[in-house]
């Protein structure tokens, strides 16, 4: 595996997203700063048949600022949290881009050209005087540096309350969903002065209030299926032909607890921190603290597949709830075939599972354990017992070094893993 | 993690609800070693979650979801207490010492407890100096180990028991006056205010900032509870701001309200808190300084609860 890696050195470089585009020539991360980085894959060159494609950057730009609510007196962050693609039309690339209050469609073009020859103008720029022109010049367009631009096209503000947690573009690309703490709305992505609610799970009386929404999806083909996932462990799949609004929903997947594991943080790592339906649209995964679980569309009753990613947390929950981590949400991601998932941890490891050979690795991102064209290590955590070699403690993990975004390629083998302060991209090399 | 000292307090409460002496102290120090890791490991983990409720509005604008969970894991303790009657003997607690009230200020729950007690138990009316206990360590919490390291502590008991509402305390249910008695006899008081003195600074100028700093906010462990406790609704809003913004979807700032107790709470970045922390005057009585004495308060009582 290679490793190829971007470096940010402040707090406000802290990356928040990462997202590769449908076709996997852009990478786009959001950071902590409300800017967006957008890399691009370069070409096979035929002179170095082993070099894949590294990823360049290839657009940087404002997203989003900080912003003041005067009503209540807070600050509204400028954090992205969500980049989404939309499926490419035509030359221009565009993506929607959210941060807790506001999404935003941008548009990221090229020019690689521009047109010369005009007489109309003096050297300073000054228009000539028109009875000077005497002769009709047609400006030609000449080469030019390329010159990647990025324009906010669409603003869509003031419809969320609460913070915004997912957006979520519909396989009909005309509309998507936001998603915030309490309610859903759906968007058309030409109008950005209404919205509609499709979910609403406010409670009357606030006092009531026991379990929020954390994060939502469209199902990849049904155009009329979406899902969202709650702070209790359930995720509601519903349908909008059903009825204008969707609380009541068509599927609710909820697996029954474990008497035996029951604690008083089972509530809190039940919590699921993100939702992703497979490339498929058969299956769908989500992760709640400890685990990644895999759904049969079909079954609501209990996940068709469960994977722990670090188990040897569960002694630690109440350190883990001291310090807060256990409020840690990672996110997670399918390979293009649905066959490999993958989620991150601490102490920068992250894991995938292959589902189909029953195996699973831990691998870490970090500077010291990836150097370039070298294969990574597999890493090992000793959860008790004697320590061999090479294998870390559950109690030197680091729990500042979290890696809460990874996405993986739609098609290749590359995944890009997002550490605090660092951006790595690996690919495999056959 | 969970030291003899902690122990010490929650047995105490149990056993002996009201009493007075050294014999009482010595058979009482007996029936703490028998009780059970687990109430200690409950009690422990409610103290923190108030605690992560109190804090969590002083930044940016809370994350919902973390509060919703810390909200209904305290729930749930306080579900478990009640049904296994350690809640009940509490609120009975507090609603004797009710009766006893004198001041008018309304602080956070262990005070509270704290004070009335001390009142009913031993009937004085002088404030007595409680030097924050150190003994035989404590459970570490992040939290209150990064408040309280500027902070000085020194408390003082009596003249300020609030005149707080009869809603359950939770979070002071370790506290009982046994265990204070124990420290106001004089061998216990010297090594209490030795290791305090170690950890937390000197007890009588600690004391005259408590006094000042206790004359507070009354609302607070009202609002703060008022979400558990199905007796004491939330108080409504300020009706002069609900017409103002009459309008205006407010509901977050209702929950804000109710999940954390402070309505006009200022801005303050991290260095604010410290500051507001480590400050040693009295403050004045106003809805600007409250959320920082507030801290010093709630710094004051996880202190005591937790013994550091």
């Amino acid at each position: 595996l290679y490793s190829h890696k971007k470096v940010g050195w402040k707090p406000a470089d802290i990356i928040s997203t990462v997202e590769f585009n449908h076709s996997g020539e852009l990478l786009a991360t959001g950071d902590k700063g409300g800017r967006v980085v957008i890399f691009q894959q370069e070409l096979e060159s035929k002179n170095q048949p082993q070099c894949r494609g590294e990823y360049n950057v290839y657009s940087t730009f404002q997203s989003h600022e900080p912003e003041f609510d005067y009503l209540k007196s807070l600050e509204i962050e400028e954090k992205i949290n969500k980049i989404r693609w939309l499926p490419q039309k035509n030359a221009a690339q565009f993506l929607l881009s959210t941060n807790d209050k506001t999404i935003k469609l941008w548009k990221i073009s090229e020019r690689d050209k521009r047109p010369e020859g005009y007489n109309l103008k003096e050297e300073d720029g000054r228009y000539r005087d028109p009875t000077t022109v005497t002769t009709l010049r047609v400006p030609v367009f000449q080469p030019m540096d390329l010159m990647v631009e990025a324009s906010p096209r669409r603003v869509f503000a003031n419809a969320h309350t609460y913070h915004i947690n997912s957006i979520s573009v519909n396989s009909d690309c005309e509309t998507y969903l936001s998603a915030d703490d309490l309610r859903i709305n759906l968007w058309n992505l030409e109008i950005t002065d209404r919205s509609f609610n499709i979910v609403d799970i406010k409670p009357v009386n606030m006092e009531e209030l026991t379990e929020v929404i954390t994060a939502a999806e469209f199902h990849p083909n049904q155009c009329n299926t979406f899902v969202y996932s709650s702070s209790k462990g359930t995720i509601r799949l519903c349908d909008m032909r059903a009825s204008a609004l969707c609380d009541q929903h068509s599927k609710l997947f909820e697996e029954p607890e474990d008497p035996s594991n029951r604690s008083f943080f089972s509530e809190i790592i039940s919590s699921i921190s993100d939702v992703k339906f497979s490339h498929s649209g058969r299956y769908m995964m989500t992760r709640d603290y400890l685990s990644v679980k895999i759904w049969d569309l079909n079954m609501e009753s209990r996940p068709v597949e469960t994977y722990q990613v670090h188990e040897y947390l569960r002694s630690k929950l109440c350190s883990l709830y001291e310090n807060d981590c256990i409020f840690d949400k990672f996110e997670c991601c399918w390979n293009g075939n649905d066959s490999v998932v993958m989620t991150g941890s601490y102490n920068n490891f992250f894991r995938m599972f292959d589902r189909g050979y029953r195996q699973d690795v831990t691998l870490e991102a970090s500077r010291e354990s990836s150097k370039p064209r070298s294969v990574l290590k597999p890493r090992k955590v000793c959860t008790g017992g004697k320590r061999k070699k090479d294998e870390i403690s559950v109690d030197s993990l680091d729990f500042n070094k979290k890696i809460l975004h990874t996405a993986w390629h739609p098609q290749d083998n590359i995944i890009a893993v997002a550490t605090t302060n660092n951006l790595y991209i690996f690919q495999d090399k056959l | 993690m969970f030291p003899k000292g902690t122990k010490r307090k929650f047995s105490d409460s149990r056993e002996e609800p009201v009493a007075g002496g050294e014999d009482v102290n010595q058979s009482s120090l007996a029936a703490v070693r028998m009780l059970s890791s687990y109430s200690l490991q409950r009690q422990s983990l409610l103290d923190m979650s108030l605690i992560k409720l109190q804090l969590c509005h002083m930044l940016v604008e809370p994350n919902l979801c973390r509060s919703v969970l810390i909200a209904n894991t305290v729930r749930q303790i306080q579900e478990e207490m009640t049904q296994d009657g350690t809640w009940q003997i509490m609120t009975q607690a507090l609603s004797a010492a009710n009766a006893a009230a004198q001041c008018s200020a309304d602080r956070l729950v262990a005070t509270e407890v704290l004070c009335r007690q001390t009142e009913a138990a031993q009937g004085e009316q002088v404030p007595k100096p409680f030097p924050v206990v150190g003994s035989e360590g404590c459970p570490a919490k992040e939290v209150l180990e990064e408040e309280a390291a500027a902070a000085e502590v020194g408390m003082t008991m009596s003249t300020v028991s609030p005149q707080a509402p009869t809603s359950y305390l939770p979070g002071t249910f370790g506290m009982d006056p046994c265990w204070e008695e124990e420290e106001t006899g004089e061998d216990d008081d010297d090594e209490e205010e030795e290791e305090d003195s170690e950890e937390c600074g000197s007890g009588s100028e600690g004391e005259e900032r408590e006094r000042d700093s206790l004359v507070e906010d009354t609302r607070t462990a009202e609002q703060v509870f008022g979400t558990f406790e199905i007796k004491n609704p939330a108080p409504s809003p300020d009706p002069a701001l609900e017409e103002l913004f009459s309008d205006v979807d407010a509901s977050y700032y209702d929950l804000d309200t109710v999940l954390t107790g402070m309505q006009s709470v200022p801005k303050m970045g991290p260095y604010d808190l410290l500051e507001s922390l480590s400050s040693h005057g009295p403050s004045p009585l106003s809805s600007s300084t409250s959320c920082r004495s507030d801290l010093n308060e709630l710094d004051h009582i996880m202190e005591i609860i937790v013994g550091s």
